[in-house]
C-alpha cells in the first residue's frame, strides 16, 4: 500500500448499496476483469466511460450497505480505484475491501465538500486528505492496525496463505 | 455480558469477552452461496488443502435456483464438485430454498449456535437466539480453512415493543417502521435486540421477518431472547440439543429505543431505499405491474397462508402480475398439503421455485422501466429487482396480497377476517 496518491475524485450521496456497486445480475462472472466492466455501473452509467485507474470515489454515510457479495469490493479493486474515502462504511463491504487489500478511508463530511473530478491527494501518513483543486484538507481517521497489516500486505490472501498453505 | 457476548466467548473458548474486543470463534454452521464460486476461488487463494469441518458446511443453491444462463449452471457444477472433492455433504441443491429457510427447516439454526453465511440476512437466525451473520466469500474461505473467523464483540441496540398489533399490521410493519425511524445505518456493526411485551404476540414467522432486516439498518445481528414460543417451535422441530444463553442484570445496552406498535398502521418502504418509510396510506392507490410475495423475510408457510386468505374467492387484478416464491421447499410442500398453494393460484398467482428468485434482480420475476412493484422482500434499491427505471415498494404479506387482487397499493385490513 502506498502511502501517499492521487487520484480524481468520483462522489456518490450516502447508502450506496452494493447493488449499485455491482448490480446481482452480474454475479454469476467471476473472473476480476469481468467483474470490473461494471464497476458502480448501478449508481452511475458514466463510470465506466470516465473513471481511470488511481482515481478515487468519495461518498457519504454507509458506503456498501447491502449484499455480503465480495464483486462489489472485487469490481472496486479490479477497475483500479486506489481508494475509496466515505463519511462511513457498512460492515460486511469493510471486511470485503480490506481483505482485498482496497484502503477504505473514513473521513466524517468529506462528501459533501469535495465535487466530481476535484484531484485528491491523500496522505496516509499524515491521516489527511489535501484538495488541490479547492485547496482544502480533510482529515481522515486513522486506520486500525488490524486493517494496516492487511492493506500492507496487499490483502489478507497473501497473510493467509502463511499462515495455511505452508 | 449480553447474551449475544457469551456465544462469542463460548465459541472463543473464553469465559468473557469486552464490547470491542476482537476475538477468534469457532463457527457451527457455516453457510455458502451459489453465486460466491469466489468462496472456492479464495479457499485455494489461501492455501485451503482440505476443508477443516465439512460436517458444518453447507452450499445452497439457493439464488440461482434452478440455474437460468450457462455461466450459473457452471457455477453450481463447480459448486458439486468442490463439496465432493472436500466430502462436504450439505449440498442444499436447487430443490430446497433459501438459505436461512432451509437452515431453520432443518433445525440448524438453534439457541447458541453461532452460523455464518455468505448471505448479509443471517441476521435472521437471532430469531432463535442463535449468533447469525453475514460475511464474504474471503471470509468464508477463511472458516473452511480453519473452522474459524475473528469478530469484533458488538455493542447492542435494544429496541422495545409495547402494545399490541391492530388487524392488518404485522411484524414486517414494525420493522420497517423501526428502520424509517433509526434509518439505514443506524445499527452498522452493533447487534440489536428485541425486547417487550409485543414479542409474546409474535410467532417464529413473525420474529424471523423482524430480525432478517436488522441489516438493512447495518446490523451485525440480532437478538431475541428465547422464550416460550421459541421452545414450542424447537420441540415442534425436534431439535433438543442446545444451549440459552442469557444477558447478565444490569447489563449496559449502547442504546435503548421504545416503539408502541399498538397504534401502529401498516407502511411501506417507497423508493428506493429501505429507511424511506411511511404509512401505506399515503400511497394507497399508486397502481402496482407486479406484487411479490416470497424470500427469507416474507416467504414463510404463514406468509402464503395471510395471502391466501387475502386472494381466496377473488382474481389477481388484470394488468397485476401475483408471483409467489415459497421460501423452501418445507414451505411449499405445507402450502400444497393445506390448500394455501391452490388458492393462490385458482386466484392467478405464478409460482416459482423455492429459492431467491427475483428478489436479487437476476431471474423469475424481473421488472421492466416503469413497472411498480410491491415486494414483501427486504431491499428497494435501486435496480435491485431489474430495470433502474422501476419501482419498488417493501410491504407485508398482507399487503402485497391486498395489493395484488386490487391491482394497486390498498389497505389489507378490511380483507382480514
Amino acid at each position: 500500500m502506498r502511502s501517499k496518491f492521487t487520484g480524481k475524485a468520483f462522489v456518490y450521496g450516502k447508502n450506496i448499496d452494493t447493488d449499485q456497486i455491482y448490480p446481482g445480475r452480474y454475479l454469476d462472472l467471476t473472473d476480476a476483469p469481468d467483474v470490473a466492466k461494471h464497476a458502480m455501473e448501478g449508481a452511475d452509467g458514466d463510470f465506466a466511460k470516465e473513471f481511470k485507474a488511481g482515481d478515487i470515489i468519495v461518498a457519504g454515510t454507509n458506503f456498501g450497505c447491502g449484499s455480503s457479495r465480495e464483486h462489489a469490493a472485487i469490481t472496486l479493486s479490479a477497475a483500479g480505484v486506489s481508494a475509496v474515502i466515505a463519511d462511513s462504511f457498512a460492515r460486511i463491504f469493510y471486511r470485503n475491501g480490506i481483505n482485498l487489500g482496497l484502503p477504505l478511508l473514513v473521513s466524517p463530511g468529506i462528501a459533501s465538500r469535495v465535487s466530481r473530478g476535484d484531484e485528491l491527494e491523500v496522505d496516509l501518513e499524515k491521516s489527511e486528505v489535501a484538495n488541490k483543486t479547492t485547496h482544502e484538507r480533510y482529515p481522515l481517521e486513522p486506520v486500525t492496525e488490524y486493517a494496516k497489516n492487511i492493506l500492507e500486505a496487499g490483502g489478507i490472501k497473501p497473510l493467509l496463505k502463511a499462515r495455511f498453505g505452508g | 455480558m449480553h447474551a449475544v457476548e457469551k456465544i462469542l466467548a463460548a465459541k472463543a473458548g473464553k469465559d468473557a469477552v469486552a464490547t470491542g474486543e476482537i476475538v477468534n470463534c469457532t463457527v457451527d454452521v457455516a453457510g455458502i452461496n451459489d453465486l460466491y464460486l469466489q468462496t472456492a476461488r479464495s479457499f485455494s487463494e489461501i492455501g485451503g488443502k482440505r476443508v477443516k469441518n465439512p460436517q458444518n458446511v453447507y452450499i445452497f443453491m439457493d439464488h440461482y435456483a434452478p440455474a437460468s444462463t450457462i455461466m450459473q449452471a457452471e457455477n453450481q457444477k463447480r459448486f458439486r464438485e468442490f463439496a465432493a472433492e472436500q466430502g462436504i455433504d450439505g449440498v442444499m441443491d436447487i430443490d430446497q430454498g433459501v438459505c436461512h429457510q432451509v437452515v431453520i427447516d432443518k433445525g440448524l439454526s438453534r439457541p447458541g449456535r453461532l452460523v455464518v453465511i455468505t448471505d448479509s440476512h443471517t441476521t435472521i437466525h437471532g430469531a432463535l437466539g442463535a449468533f447469525g451473520t453475514g460475511v464474504g466469500a474471503t471470509d468464508l474461505a477463511t472458516i473452511l480453512a480453519s473452522g474459524q473467523l475473528w469478530f469484533r464483540v458488538p455493542e447492542v441496540i435494544r429496541i422495545n415493543l409495547e402494545g399490541t398489533l391492530k388487524k392488518g399490521v404485522f411484524a414486517k410493519d414494525i420493522i420497517l417502521h423501526v428502520i424509517g425511524t433509526l434509518k439505514a445505518d443506524y445499527g452498522v456493526y452493533r447487534a440489536v435486540e428485541f425486547t417487550g411485551p409485543a414479542l409474546a404476540h409474535l410467532s417464529m414467522s413473525e420474529r424471523f421477518a423482524m430480525c432478517n432486516m436488522t441489516t438493512e439498518m447495518g446490523a451485525k445481528t440480532s437478538w431475541i431472547r428465547p422464550d416460550a414460543v421459541t421452545f414450542a417451535f424447537l420441540k415442534e422441530k425436534g431439535v433438543t440439543e442446545y444451549t440459552v444463553y442469557e444477558t447478565d442484570p444490569g447489563y449496559k445496552y449502547w442504546a435503548e429505543h421504545n416503539f408502541d406498535v399498538g397504534s401502529l398502521e401498516p407502511q411501506l418502504a417507497a423508493p428506493h431505499s429501505v429507511d424511506n418509510v411511511a404509512p401505506l396510506s399515503e400511497f394507497e392507490g399508486l397502481e402496482v405491474q407486479q406484487a411479490y410475495l416470497g424470500t427469507c423475510t416474507g416467504g414463510r408457510l404463514e406468509d402464503l397462508t395471510i395471502a391466501a386468505g387475502i386472494v381466496k374467492g377473488r382474481k389477481v387484478a388484470k394488468g397485476t402480475r401475483f408471483i409467489v416464491v415459497p421460501a423452501s421447499k418445507n414451505v411449499l410442500l405445507d402450502a400444497m398439503k393445506t390448500g394455501v398453494m391452490q388458492t393462490l393460484v385458482e386466484a392467478g398467482a405464478t409460482f416459482v421455485t423455492p429459492g431467491c428468485a427475483a428478489c436479487l434482480g437476476v431471474h423469475e420475476g424481473m421488472l421492466a422501466s416503469g413497472d411498480r412493484c410491491i415486494s414483501a422482500s427486504n431491499r428497494n434499491f435501486p435496480g435491485r429487482m431489474g430495470s433502474g427505471q422501476a419501482e419498488l415498494y417493501l410491504g407485508s404479506p398482507a399487503a402485497v396480497a391486498a395489493a395484488a387482487v386490487n391491482g394497486k397499493i390498498t389497505d389489507p385490513s378490511p380483507y382480514l377476517s
